[in-house]
């Protein structure tokens, strides 16, 4: 890393009506250097970076590359001048091969035809260039999603990018696969490369950045070499306030089996068996975690328990009663509550107003409605009572909810989920996409109804979550349970039972 | 359980409370304010046409003073009820025009709640008519409260049955409403045809090579209170169209029904993960949407109608226009009676406002109707991007601000 900046970025503003997503942030970086952007939901990271990346022209400020002043209309300005970006969801088409992906759009050609053999000698040299294994013959649809990020990495570099920007990188991989990434980025940065990491994961950022830069509500906070940052200065940076890491527990104390699993199986739409008989219990006051990565049968297991998947064969009982075969109403009377995985596509109506939604289990029954017809004031003041006890902000009962931000928007579901009194709450990726704030409250909440007697079925993506939650763990490999444990494991431990307890060979 | 945290101060709670109010009311007034921009937009583009084609803005404003006295809106600066009056007796017809339009619109504004679009009004409100023709003339001899409220649920239930075979397939084999009430449409019309045909089933049995009903009896006519019975007067069908609003809105906004109807509208899954059975909401809403349809031709055909002709099947366009009603109304009771108003005086008012005075040549003049009707029709569906027009003129005014805001910050940066 030498001090030579790239890129400098000075006093951005950009206002969208109503919010300033950006208020004189000045962000630079150097060459050979790995930058992290740190900050909460909204606190202006992704509007930074489009606006780096030519996707938003700001409002005021400037922005230099290599100590000219640019000023882009477009990605393509931004591609052009050497900045690339790698987006958290990819942006490849299954149907072709890695080779076709990584050219589309600048192909080499031999007259009118593609140079299929040209294009994938190039994308060999830059995957052994830079230590990016994958096959340049092989479909998209056949490969990992640790191989995706790197097709998509190797699109950026074949474009000629210097400053690659990654957009939280480590959201969708395994502890292995996140590991080989960080590989990958001290290549690139041996190389020259320099790398924007965004993330909120505070232990990958300080494992891999070279400084810090803060975000706070569209404002700089800080920028911080890593040597002397600690994930408690990072957090309180970010949030503004001291917060509570490591969520505090004391030791389970289980009692009664409240949920039991016997021998499921689940089979899909496309009638493939994605839950291939599993078993297992959940006793009151545990909190047994469910881990795996993503596409493991853990949405058909919940939805299965849920009585929103139709269950091929075995048997779920709640609260000792059979209810194999129930419909989701069925399964909300037996005792369950249910977080579930996408609060906007399914925990709440967004179009409702945050009354609407907390009804939204019991709109049918006393004291919500009598033969048919709605009383609207009852779940007013319930929701009202709700916003006050889990300090949601943003709004009061009337609100819609989809003007709540993601957190708060979590926060309705769990209220109206936990203020139903359930012997089973199962709470699905319940702080995927929120802030180090709202996860701190609401792993402190699932703690505290654990020590009320409920039994809580955890399934997150996030090992981090999971190891510091649950009491027990599962693991969850192709619809069947792999491991369990009880006390201390690794995380490798627990990453390599992920994979189905091998390694995925490397292409 | 654990401490819930800080609650907000007051002063926090006061100032996100404004903010949702303020949003609220702009979200209010940008849904008052699209379809009025639409109508008004609609009737200056018809202006254009008017003043292009006869070099004269001058006739332009006379033509719409045409349409509004035709549609009997002068009627409210010289209020009477006398009927032989000419503005009384034009809003009279305006309000026949309306009763059918409210009806129908509701039908269309029910299915949207619930994330369906019916366009079958049409032939759901075919086959009302059919149905309370066919009571109305065969049940002759009943006493007129039990005739007339038997023809109307008969028929109403048929309109209901009638889409609900739309909502059966929506639910069942996955086949989409558009596909399947337009369909139905065109069983309802060809059925129709069959039925008032020379030898129909339902064909005069006087004059047999007319293809057209007999009237229905005495006891099925609905009470006139406005005008005369037997020459189009205004019957109570307008009371039993205003009663459907309060119903619709009721309905929608008071029960558990409604509740459901929403979720499931503005999101299947949500609903279904909280316990609401999306299938059975989409053939009942479907049911209930074609039930307003099946109303609406009953009320016509025990209002002022009494038969129906094979030749004018093809003419009614009632069930269509529903659907501008509701879009322009936005799927609310009070938009709904608005925007069936304003079709209703659109459609008595250009077609016998124009022809009867000669400001403009009667070619155009009968086409005038259909071109503001059209126009209007087109900006609806275009409300999208009247909408982003008026979205983009905020965004603009935002952007210029900040920088000039923000240019002290530079200097002293």
């Amino acid at each position: 890393m030498t001090d030579e900046l790239v890129l400098e970025m000075r006093g951005i503003r950009k206002e969208f009506p109503g919010v300033v997503a950006n208020d004189a942030v000045s962000f630079d970086v150097r060459r050979g250097e790995v930058h992290a952007l740190l900050g909460e939901n909204g606190a202006g990271k992704s509007t930074l970076m489009n606006i780096l990346y030519g996707l938003y022209r700001p409002d005021a400020g400037e922005i230099r590359l290599n100590g000219r002043p640019v000023s882009f209309t477009s990605a393509r300005d931004a591609i052009n001048a050497g900045i690339g970006m790698v987006h958290q969801h990819f942006m490849l088409i299954p149907v072709m091969t890695v080779a076709e992906n990584i050219v589309l759009g600048v192909e080499p050609h031999n007259g009118p035809l593609l140079d299929e053999s040209g294009a994938e000698q190039r994308v060999r040299e830059l995957s052994a260039q830079f230590g990016l294994a994958v096959d340049p013959s092989a479909l998209v649809s056949t490969i990992t999603v640790g191989q995706e990020q790197r097709v998509e990495i190797l699109k950026a570099l074949y474009r000629g990018a210097d400053v690659l920007i990654l957009d939280e990188p480590t959201a969708v991989l395994t502890p292995q696969e996140a590991g080989e990434l960080f590989e990958i980025i001290q290549s690139l940065r041996a190389d020259g490369k320099s790398i924007i990491f965004i993330s909120h994961k505070l232990n990958e950022v300080l494992e891999i950045a070279d400084r810090i830069t803060v975000l706070r509500r569209g404002k700089t906070i800080e920028t911080v070499p890593r040597e002397g940052a600690t994930e408690e200065s990072l957090a309180r940076a970010m949030v503004g306030r001291d917060v509570l890491l490591r969520v505090q527990k004391d030791p389970a104390q289980p009692g009664d089996v409240l949920l039991s699993v016997e021998d499921l199986h689940v089979v899909d739409e496309r009638g493939i068996e994605k839950v291939r008989g599993t078993s297992f219990e959940v006793r009151a006051g545990e909190i047994v975690g469910i881990a795996g990565v993503d596409g493991n049968g853990q949405s058909e297991l919940i939805d299965a328990i849920a009585g929103l998947q139709k269950i091929a064969s075995g048997r779920v009982v709640i609260g000792g009663r059979d209810s194999t075969g129930e419909d989701a109403r069925g399964m909300l009377d037996a005792g369950l509550g249910h977080i579930p995985e996408d609060r906007q596509r399914r925990g709440l109506v967004l179009e409702f107003s945050i009354a609407e939604n907390v009804a939204l289990h019991d709109y049918s029954r006393p004291p919500d409605s009598k033969w048919g017809w709605l009383f609207p004031g009852q779940f007013i003041r319930r929701a009202a009572s709700l916003i006050r006890e889990f300090d949601v902000r943003g709004g009061g009962p009337m609100t819609r909810a989809g003007g709540l931000s993601g957190g708060n928007q979590q926060k309705v579901v769990a209220a109206r989920e936990i203020a139903r009194d359930p012997k089973v709450l199962i709470a699905a990726q319940p702080t995927r996409g929120l802030d180090v704030g709202a996860i701190e409250y609401l792993h402190r909440r699932l703690v505290a109804e654990r020590d009320e007697g409920r039994a809580i079925l955890l399934v997150s993506l996030e090992l981090d979550e999971i190891l510091s939650l649950s009491d027990r763990i599962l693991v969850l490999y192709e619809g069947e349970i792999v491991g369990e444990h009880t006390g201390e494991v690794s995380e490798e431990q627990i990453g390599l039972e992920m994979l189905g307890g091998r390694e995925r060979t490397a292409v | 359980m654990t401490d819930p945290g800080p609650s907000p101060s007051p002063e926090q709670a006061a100032q996100t409370g404004t903010l949702a109010a303020a949003l609220a009311v702009k979200q209010r007034a940008g849904g008052f304010m699209v379809p009025l921009a639409t109508v008004v937009l609609a009737f200056l583009m018809g202006g254009v046409v008017v003043a292009a084609t006869q070099h004269s803005v001058h006739k332009a404003l006379l033509a719409y003073q045409d349409i509004f006295r035709g549609a009997g809106l002068n009627w409210i600066f010289h209020p009477t009820t006398n009927i032989l009056n000419i503005a009384s007796y034009n809003l009279s017809q305006t309000l026949l025009q309306t009763t059918t339009l409210i009806l129908t619109g509701l039908a269309v504004a029910f299915a949207f709640r619930c994330g369906m679009f019916n366009i079958g009004g049409q032939g759901q409100y075919f086959v009302g008519l059919i149905v309370a023709n066919w009571l109305g003339v065969d049940l002759a001899g009943l006493s007129p409260l039990p005739h007339i409220l038997l023809a109307i649920a008969a028929a109403t239930l048929a309109g209901a049955a009638w889409a609900g075979i739309a909502g059966v397939l929506k639910a069942t084999v996955g086949a989409h409403e558009v596909i399947t009430t337009i369909m139905l449409n065109w069983i309802a019309i060809w059925v129709g045809e069959w039925l008032f045909g020379d030898g129909g089933p339902l064909q005069n049995s006087t004059q047999q090579f007319v293809p057209v009903s007999n009237n229905v009896a005495k006891s099925a006519q609905l009470p006139v209170f406005w005008g005369t019975q037997g020459f189009q007067g205004l019957d109570i069908g307008l009371f039993i169209a205003l009663a459907a609003l309060v119903a619709f809105w009721a309905l929608i906004n008071r029960t558990t029904l409604g509740y459901e109807v929403r979720a499931v509208g503005f999101n299947p899954d949500a609903a279904a993960y909280g316990g609401i059975n999306v299938k059975k909401n989409l053939i009942r809403a479907m049911a209930i949407s074609g039930a307003f349809a099946g109303l609406a031709g009953a009320v016509d055909m025990l209002g002022y109608l009494y038969r129906f002709g094979q030749l004018d099947i093809p003419v009614s366009q009632v069930g269509f226009l529903g659907i501008a009603v509701a879009l322009l109304g936005r799927n609310t009771a009070i938009g709904t009676m608005l925007g069936a108003l304003l079709f209703g005086g659109l459609l008595y008012g250009t077609t016998h406002g124009l022809n009867a005075t000669s400001v403009i040549q009667p070619e155009l003049a009968g086409n005038l109707t259909y071109i503001i009707q059209g126009l209007v029709v087109l900006f609806v569906g275009a409300d999208v991007l009247i909408l982003y027009v008026w979205n983009s003129r905020k965004r603009l005014r935002a952007q210029r601000l900040p920088k000039t805001a923000a240019a002290p910050e530079e200097a002293a940066a």
